[in-house]
Parts: structure tokens; sequence; C-alpha cells
């Protein structure tokens, strides 16, 4: 069992613990019942744990300054959208902002690696696409600089990177 | 197509065809998914949008599971039908605030919606009644992983699932229990439940989620974190913190019954009068008296029958379906007139309260 908490306010044992996001952050506040009755706590509706927190030293993290004027390279959407919304634009925002989103995610969630399901099936088909894109381009970059010898090494390679897409659901059947 | 979906015989929450069991109404469980290579659809322009919404229809519409499902672009919806499905709990508030191009994929049975660009690009949910966390992962899992086989999700080895928001990060999963919580709320221990529950990352709000109040002493209680455990888990933890709940409202129920057998008596039974006499009622009202109803049941005033029946009315008393089957625009005050005559109309054939039956009370 954790050990007793204490209120924040005036060091009794706390009784009332409170949560509330301010600015994408995560605060807690643990108060004793008398603190809790003195700031209006007890109304759900009627109080602002910003009002709170003024009084209290508690280590606000601020935004890092320099974030400030990070934008994702993909969708635009810069640091202070995510202050503002507290949502992201598109996945490569999490890679954008991953320095700001660590810390939020640290309050918010048990850990700070997934260890669930994994669509494999997904990433692999992902995966094949992004080597297909690649092989393609390498393949009219070799055709428009007449190198033909290596147009072909490559033209083999995607005719068997879609042979082996194709052929993927069968291969499982017969290796179970 | 809206009409056969609100009177369809086989809806999972309203006509259930297995039996309806103490304390837990329903078990929802979601999964939030995006594409990988398009902006989320707060971000999204319309074309961007449009297009998520016709890929999508497309491949959800091909799924097996969907076979014969229902699809509904929120723009052809009016206000009255959108209500009515958030009312069955198959579209979120947020998708009938959504900008253009966004949907809704509605499973034949009702027992499964996909969101097409509400806050995510699909929100995926699985809805059964009573208690059942793992069937229900297990079927929305199963739909996933179908989905997977065409679908660019939107993954990264650290973060799990990428959803809009933060919060639903990792697993993009989402279960959600809605729980009927009388002994608790009338003995006044709910707020306590609340404080603890909440330390443990479970939240605890009203039946239509965020910011509402929990009329019909209904609950629903779900987990906050969803990075760092695995589903499985998550579930498992949920599951063993519903079942200490479920234990705390039974106990609070009999503690309850013991210290205050007469005014519990009456209340039950003020609320079945008034059920079966009534020509003017609210909603919220309603819901209060129906859930009396149910505690009747489960304390054997009442034939176990009747609890599904008390679960088809908490649906079919919200305003929306009043409204949508009075046929018409009808005012606030003339919808508590039908409200009225339509609870007075069940009721007239339900069976009498058997209060003796309190003694045989086993607890």
């Amino acid at each position: 069992m954790p050990e007793k908490l204490k209120c924040s306010l005036c060091s009794k044992e706390a009784t009332v613990h409170l949560t509330q996001i301010i600015n994408n952050k995560i605060h807690k506040v643990d108060l004793c019942e008398s603190c809790a009755q003195q700031k209006g706590v007890t109304d759900p509706e009627g109080f602002a744990l910003t009002d709170l927190l003024q009084n209290v030293n508690l280590d606000v993290p601020l935004p890092s300054p320099e974030g400030c004027t990070t934008s994702c390279p993909d969708c635009g959407f810069n640091s202070a959208d995510f202050q503002r919304t507290g949502r992201l634009g598109c996945a490569t925002c999490y890679t954008t902002f991953s320095a700001q989103i660590g810390p939020v995610l640290e309050d918010m969630h048990t850990g700070l690696q997934h260890v669930g399901k994994v669509p494999n099936l997904a990433l692999q088909r992902q995966s094949n696409q992004t080597i297909m894109r690649r092989l393609q381009e390498a393949l009219a970059r070799a055709i428009s600089e007449e190198a033909y010898e290596q147009a072909a090494t490559i033209r083999d390679k995607i005719q068997s990177l879609k042979s082996e897409s194709v052929e993927e659901p069968e291969k499982s059947t017969v290796h179970d | 197509m809206i009409e056969s979906l609100l009177q369809s015989s086989a809806a999972e929450l309203t006509q259930q065809r297995k039996k309806a069991v103490p304390v837990v109404l329903s078990t929802r469980i979601r999964l939030a998914r995006n594409l990988a290579k398009v902006p989320f659809p707060g971000r999204a322009n319309s074309a961007q949008r449009s297009d998520v919404l016709t890929k999508c229809e497309q491949i959800i519409g091909q799924l097996p599971n969907m076979k014969g499902g229902y699809f509904f672009d929120a723009k052809s919806l009016s206000d009255l039908e959108k209500q009515t499905l958030v009312e069955r709990h198959l579209i979120s508030r947020e998708l009938c605030d959504a900008a253009l191009g966004a949907g809704v994929y509605i499973r034949k049975d009702q027992s499964c919606s996909v969101m097409i660009n509400e806050e995510d690009h699909l929100r995926i949910q699985v809805l059964k009644s009573g208690f059942s966390l793992k069937s229900a992962w297990r079927q929305v899992d199963a739909f996933d992983s179908d989905l997977e086989k065409t679908f660019d999700v939107a993954f990264s080895s650290d973060f799990g699932y990428l959803t809009a928001c933060p919060t639903n990060l990792g697993t993009g999963m989402r279960a959600s229990v809605m729980m009927h919580l009388p002994g608790l709320a009338i003995s006044g221990h709910m707020e306590r439940v609340v404080r603890a529950v909440n330390q443990l990352g479970i939240a605890v709000r009203g039946l239509f989620g965020e910011g509402t109040d929990a009329t019909g002493h209904i609950f629903q209680i779900s987990n906050q974190q969803t990075l760092g455990e695995a589903e499985g888990d998550i579930l498992e933890r949920l599951g063993n913190v519903l079942k200490t709940i479920i234990d705390h409202e039974l106990n609070a129920r009999y503690k309850y019954l013991e210290e205050n057998r007469a005014q519990l008596l009456d209340k039950i039974g003020r609320a079945y009068g008034l059920l079966q006499n009534v020509h003017v009622i609210h909603s919220n009202e309603a819901m209060n008296l129906l859930s009396l109803v149910r505690l009747a049941v489960d304390f054997g005033l009442l034939p176990e029958t009747s609890r599904s029946l008390v679960d088809r009315l908490f649906i079919e008393c919200q305003p929306g379906h009043v409204q949508f089957a009075s046929r018409g625009d009808i005012a606030p005050d003339e919808r508590d007139i039908v409200r009225a005559d339509k609870l007075r109309s069940e009721f007239s054939n339900m069976e009498a309260l058997s209060f003796d039956n309190i003694e045989k009370l086993d607890y």
C-alpha cells in the first residue's frame, strides 16, 4: 500500500484527491477534509483547480520555449495547436512533438511503451509498399540513366516482391 | 432506413435474447484506429475527410461481420435521428456535431458500430447486454484484425496505435460498463466509490458520458489508461474493480433494506404505482422510477422477465425515442404525455409486486 498522502496546503493527512487537466498536464492535488471544505472542493462544479494551485508551489511544467516554433512536416500542425486543443494533427505529429508529448503521456498512462496488440499484417503490407515504391523509383532512375543491367536486377526484385505478397496467405497455411 | 433499425426486433440492447442480469446493464468496448497517411479528422481538409469516409465505408461494408449492416452519412441524418442513435449508444454526441464527411456503419443486430471521422478515422465499438468484457473483446479484436487486412493503420512500435488525442494512445481501447447502482446512490456511498476507483485509473460517468448526470442510478465505468498495459491486463483489472463494485452495490442494497425497510419498499411501491397511473412524466423522473422497478426485480418482488422490459424502457423513454415513436414534431410537454401513455400501457400488464418475497431474500 502506498504511504498516506499529505494535504498540499497544510500537510495534515489528505482524504480528498483531485485530478484536473490544465494545459494538457495532469495535476494531482491531495487535500485534508478541512482544506477541501474551505476551498469549496466538495462541489465538483464550483471550483477550478487552477485557483487552488496558485497558492501551492507545485512544479507546473511549462511548454518548452523552443517547442513553440516546431510544426509538423506532414500536416503543418504546430505546438501551439497542440497546447490549445490537446489533440494531434496526424501520425507524424507523434514524432515531431515527441519532446512535448513525453511528459504528458507519463502523467496520463500506466507506461510509455505500448505492450498490447500489434497489427503485424498491416505493418508488413505497409513496409512492402514502401519498399515497392523505393524500388520503382530506383527503376525509373536506372532507366533514365540508361543503366539497363541495373534496371533488370531491380525489375526482378519488384517481381519477386509482388509474387511474395500475393502468395503470402497460401504460404502460411502450407507451413502450418 | 433508420426506421427499420429502430424498429428492428433483433437489437442487442432493446430486444434481449439473453436474460438481463442484476447490476450490470451492458458492456461496450471501443477501439480508436487511424489511417497512417492521412491527417486525423480534426486536421484533415474536407476533401481528405470525404475521401476517408468513402474509403472506410467501402472497407467496412465488405467485412463479413457487417453483412447487411446499415450505413449512414451523418449529413443525411436529421437531428432527431442522430439523437435516437446517441440514446442507443450507437453514435457519440461528437459525431452529431462533426463536420461534413462523417458517418457510421451499424451492424444489423446493433451489437457493433463503426464511426467514421469522429475524433479518429475509425471508432469501432462492440456493445453487449450484461457483463461480458471477454466476449466483447473477442468480438472487437476479431473485427479489428479483419479490418487490418485492408486498412493501413497508423501504428508506432513505441506508442502503439496512434490516435488524435494522446489519452487514447497505445491500445486505443476504452472498455466501459453500464452499471445500475441504486443501492450505492440511495445510501449516499457513490461519491466514495467514485473517489476510490479514480485512484485505480478507472473513470465513472453518467449515462451518456462526460458531464452527464446519473439519472436512473446508471453509471458508466471505464478504464482511463490505454498505454503501457496490454488489452487483456486492462480488461482484467477493470473486471476486478467492477466485481468489487457489484459486491459493494449488493451489500449497500441489503444494508439499506435492513435499516430502512419500510422507506425502501415504499419508494419501490410508489414507483410501481406511478408508472401504472402516470399521465405526464419527464424522462429523468421516468428513469428514476424505472430504476426502482429494476431494483424490485432484483429483490424478487417482480418476475425476472420484467428486467429486460425495464432495460428496454430505459432507452425507449429517452426524449429522442419518444419523439421518434410519435412520428411528428411534438413539444417537450406533449412528449411527457406520450411517454406517460407508453409507460402506463407497458405497466398495465405487469404482475403485482409480491412484497412477501422480501422475506425469502437470501443475503
